[in-house]
């Protein structure tokens, strides 16, 4: 355990506000949803090194990254066929271009 | 000694893919460098004494959410092109509220005292998942059992052509 | 002899000299891996004469005859010929991509011989967690064909990548369940482990005699995972040309070429190690060193009947080949995993010998197996049915 914790932290701190950005900043819906994934891969990097370094003997950490990733891929399946329907209508899957619930 | 460099190099490249998938302009490069981001994290998995974890990351993460979101992008248009512009009119905000995040938790998780313990990992650690996954948390288990039948169920509803 | 002492008394002779101990760890390291590379790229050779000489044969012709003594110098002058073609990348091509398919291709393939049990502890990484890596590893492949398809700017390879998602994924779900079958008769993930779990009985204890459904299975879904016949739809010439390869050339194709003969031989090697007892076999606990050959003569026994199929059945159709995997093998892989599940956890319980666990797995699968096979011909009866239907009889004319 030469690495110490915080390098973790710092690094998924990188990651989930790379993430943030991709989510806050890219027009293509599939683009966001690719943000959001770093974002949820961020947190896993989380809770594999609080698990590592506070709590190794007690699994738990571990068994919830295994629920992450099922909620995550229940997530990247209903929101990609979301956005195929979206653009099989709108013919774009731009966010900016979706308004229509806009004022 | 040996692991820390091992950590920075993986780190490094992890972090460079991952800007590689914020920024690149055409998407399935995008899509590509979030693989490699994947990889990277379950290297660092491995890293971190959870082997299972590391290769269930290749599994879900690169063997299905990354070829459905190749997949979604191929089948959204244009397939070959670039996009028109890659980020909307508020790009700016986001950078800086992005930097101030990363800062915030940067500066909080510094300051935070945590209580390490150097332990190692039990031997039988995937028979313990297992156990823990049908024991412990099985309440949790099958509401995500349930969740990913209703996700699946939902995205063929939402994904038919009527 | 044990092979594993051979491996032992090497790194102590390393340490003999005075090489520090991380030393010699890497060069332990760095000479199994270019010991499992150089049998892999060797390997390839072999099986590519193997399996063109077996076709030619089933199908009543010489095969190569050419080069060498029976043709076997084929493969090679095959290899100088593709080393000497001229290496094409369209100017239309995505170049990076393109160029990167090809590698990760043959990459994935490489990484999956590390963890193949070639004899009792002779393994390249003996780590607990190996049927899921080589799921793991079995995924990426799919990557790099999206990419060579998606790269190449040819709407042929791109209609070839669109199959791959369609077929590799669909199957890869039965493949993954029947994989856990063996997983879960004997409680590891370790593929040592399982081959050594199926050593009782005197052979009896194969999960090919246990669980035949599971192994009917997984070598269908095994055909569609490594792309051949009757399942070769990603590069069905009389329909998309040649599929996501079809702007590759040279040295390029070749990779894709081996990478395709390699994972047939892992799909082999896998089936004779979670269903054939891996490396058991008579007096192998006495002679370890046996087990290379017992391993060896199961998975190119599985790769001899891959290379049958291949060279016998004709093409599905792609509606076929869809509904064949999630109307019929997908409800029968997780019958499968169910009963068998039931079964163990019984057994478990009730402290029943393995015979017994054995035979009611046996009966089990039967029963599956014998449900699946008549609703597949009551299926096929009907459609045969409505295709003989005539929109009206003829009559015919009375003298």
């Amino acid at each position: 355990m030469t690495v110490p914790l915080s390098w973790y932290l710092i690094f998924a701190t990188a990651l989930f506000s790379i993430g943030f950005f991709g989510v806050l900043a890219r027009r293509n819906a599939i683009a966001v949803l690719m943000g959001v994934e770093l974002m949820l891969n961020a947190v896993n990097v989380n809770l594999v090194a609080f698990w590592r370094y506070l709590t190794p003997t007690d699994l738990s950490g571990q068994i919830f990254v295994v629920f992450v990733f099922a909620v995550a891929a229940a997530e990247a399946a209903v929101g990609l066929a979301l956005m195929i329907s979206i653009y099989r209508t709108r013919k774009s899957i731009n966010v900016d271009e979706l308004n229509e619930l806009k004022l | 000694m040996v692991g820390q460099v091992l950590f920075i190099l993986v780190a490094a490249i992890t972090l460079l893919m991952a800007l590689g998938a914020v920024v690149a302009k055409n998407l399935f490069h995008a899509a590509l460098f979030l693989v490699g981001v994947f990889f990277g994290i379950a290297v660092l998995f491995i890293l971190l004494d959870a082997e299972f974890l590391g290769v269930a990351q290749i599994v879900i993460y690169i063997g299905a959410i990354a070829t459905l979101i190749v997949f979604a992008i191929m089948l959204s248009k244009n397939v070959m092109g670039k996009e028109a512009g890659a980020y909307n009119r508020n790009w700016y905000a986001a950078m800086a509220g992005a930097v101030f995040l990363f800062l915030l938790l940067a500066w909080l998780l510094l300051k935070a005292p945590f209580q390490m313990v150097s332990a190692d990992v039990p031997a039988d650690a995937i028979t313990q998942i297992g156990q823990g996954l049908v024991g412990t948390y099985v309440v949790p288990f099958e509401v995500a059992s349930v969740l990913l039948l209703v996700a699946l169920v939902g995205a063929i509803m939402l994904a038919r052509e009527r | 002899m044990d092979l594993r002492s051979i491996g032992e008394a090497f790194i102590a002779w390393l340490q003999g000299l005075g090489i520090p101990q991380g030393w010699v760890l890497l060069i332990n390291w760095l000479l199994g891996t270019l010991i499992i590379l150089g049998f892999a790229l060797t390997l390839a050779l072999v099986l590519i004469w193997l399996e063109r000489k077996l076709a030619g044969r089933i199908q009543d012709r010489l095969g190569p005859n050419r080069v060498g003594p029976f043709g076997l110098l084929q493969p090679i002058a095959d290899a100088l010929k593709l080393l000497t073609k001229e290496d094409i990348t369209p100017a239309d091509a995505d170049r990076i991509t393109y160029n990167l398919a090809p590698i990760i291709a043959v990459f994935h393939i490489l990484m999956m011989f590390a963890v193949i049990p070639f004899a009792d502890r002779v393994v390249g990484a003996n780590i607990n967690v190996g049927v899921l890596y080589l799921m793991a590893f079995g995924a990426l492949g799919t990557m790099a064909m999206l990419m060579a398809g998606w790269a190449s700017r040819n709407k042929y390879a791109l209609l070839g990548g669109f199959r791959v998602v369609a077929q590799l994924f669909s199957y890869e779900i039965p493949i993954a369940m029947v994989m856990m079958i063996p997983v879960l008769l004997v409680g590891s993930m370790n593929l040592n482990e399982i081959a050594r779990g199926q050593g009782s009985l005197f052979g009896l204890g194969w999960f090919v005699w246990v669980m035949p459904a599971a192994f009917l299975l997984y070598l269908v879904a095994a055909l569609a995972e490594g792309e051949r016949a009757p399942f070769d739809l990603l590069e069905a010439e009389s329909e998309i040309v040649a599929g996501y390869n079809i702007e590759y050339s040279a040295m390029k194709f070749a990779w894709f070429y081996l990478a395709f003969f390699l994972n047939t031989w892992i799909l082999s090697a896998v089936a004779a190690t979670l269903f054939l007892g891996g490396w058991q076999g008579p007096f192998v606990d006495r002679i370890p060193a046996l087990g290379v050959v017992y391993f060896f003569g199961k998975t190119f026994f599985m790769f001899f009947l891959f290379a049958w199929i291949r060279a016998t059945f004709p093409r599905l159709r792609i509606d076929q080949m869809m509904a064949f995997c999630w109307k019929v093998l997908v409800p029968m892989s997780l019958a499968l995993l169910l009963g068998a599940a039931i079964l163990v956890k019984l057994g478990q319980q009730l402290a029943w010998p393995f015979a017994v666990t054995g035979g009611l797995l046996f009966v089990m699968n039967v029963v599956v197996l014998l449900v699946t096979l008549s609703l597949l011909g009551r299926y096929t009866r009907t459609l045969h049915q409505q295709q003989n239907k005539r929109l009206f009889t003829p009559e015919l004319p009375r003298l």
